[in-house]
């Protein structure tokens, strides 16, 4: 019981933090538009909340780990070649789909988007199948 | 003021990515591997965060953000090929290495240099996809 309590909590936090966004700048958290806009205008005037959001979402994981006094998760499993494919990728096609868990995810289900829905929809059964193939068919990951 | 308040929301997401364990990529992977020995936990991660801003998010749509004239909102309504194949790639890049976006970035502060790595792929990804879309003329 208690075991789900914890990403509980951790859910419940980055929906309050979406919400923040929203509320204070009228911005949805979408994590990877945001990071594209920010890298890609610059740091400019208009572009100034972006690098501060990005800013935020390292020091916030600092914060957490002081506070709480909990140890950093073991590091990545898998070797560099499987970091490069899996970012190329990530940033791709959050790129082309306009979105990740974030913006989709969280957000965009949150205003009842249909395209958000779906969206999220097909990353999920994606990624699973991906791990299953990696995992249980190929037995490479 | 609104950097200062984007600082805070950063902050507070990032604080809750690390706390819900997105941050770890066995536990993301775990999730992922419904048909292995399955974590249900980011499902509670997903859950928790989804009722929130349902919930949250109708109230805040009605009536106006505090230090923005207006609200800045996707105006894509339109299911398409785009979407679906951009979110079909993204997941399977998401189940190749255990990291979305935010995580990514946010775990960059474990120092490791696969996580690195990652992130800068991640942003090569983003510049290909405007490349390749542009040539499409889309």
């Amino acid at each position: 019981m208690t075991a789900y309590l914890t990403p509980l909590l951790g859910g419940l936090v980055i929906g309050l933090a979406a919400t923040g966004l929203l509320y204070l700048l009228g911005r949805i958290a979408g994590i990877s538009g945001i990071l594209w806009a920010a890298v890609s205008g610059g740091v400019s005037g208009d572009n100034t909340w972006r690098w501060c959001f990005v800013a935020g979402l390292l020091l916030g994981p600092l914060a957490y780990h002081s506070l709480a006094n909990a140890p950093y998760p073991g590091a990545p499993a898998l070797s560099l070649p499987f970091a490069i494919v899996g970012g190329l990728l990530v940033g791709f096609g959050t790129r082309l789909g306009s979105g990740c868990t974030s913006g989709h995810g969280v957000c965009g289900i949150g205003r009842l988007s249909v395209r958000s829905l779906l969206a999220t929809a097909t990353f999920i059964v994606t990624g699973i199948a991906t791990v299953y193939l990696l995992r249980h068919a190929w037995g490479v990951a | 003021m609104k950097n200062l308040a984007a600082l805070a929301c950063g902050l507070l997401f990032g604080a809750g990515l690390a706390l819900s364990g997105m941050t770890d990529t066995a536990k993301v992977l775990g999730f992922l591997d419904l048909f292995g020995r399955w974590d249900p936990d980011l499902l509670f991660v997903m859950g928790g965060a989804v009722c929130v801003t349902l919930v949250s998010f109708r109230f805040v749509l009605r009536g106006r953000p505090l230090l923005a004239s207006s609200f800045s909102l996707p105006a894509q309504r339109d299911v398409d090929p785009r979407l679906l194949g951009g979110a079909a790639l993204f997941g399977i890049g998401w189940g190749v290495f255990g990291y979305c976006p935010g995580p990514a970035l946010s775990a960059l502060v474990y120092l490791e240099m696969k996580t690195v790595a990652f992130v800068l792929a991640m942003l090569t990804g983003m510049a290909l996809a405007g490349l390749a879309t542009r040539k499409a003329g889309a």
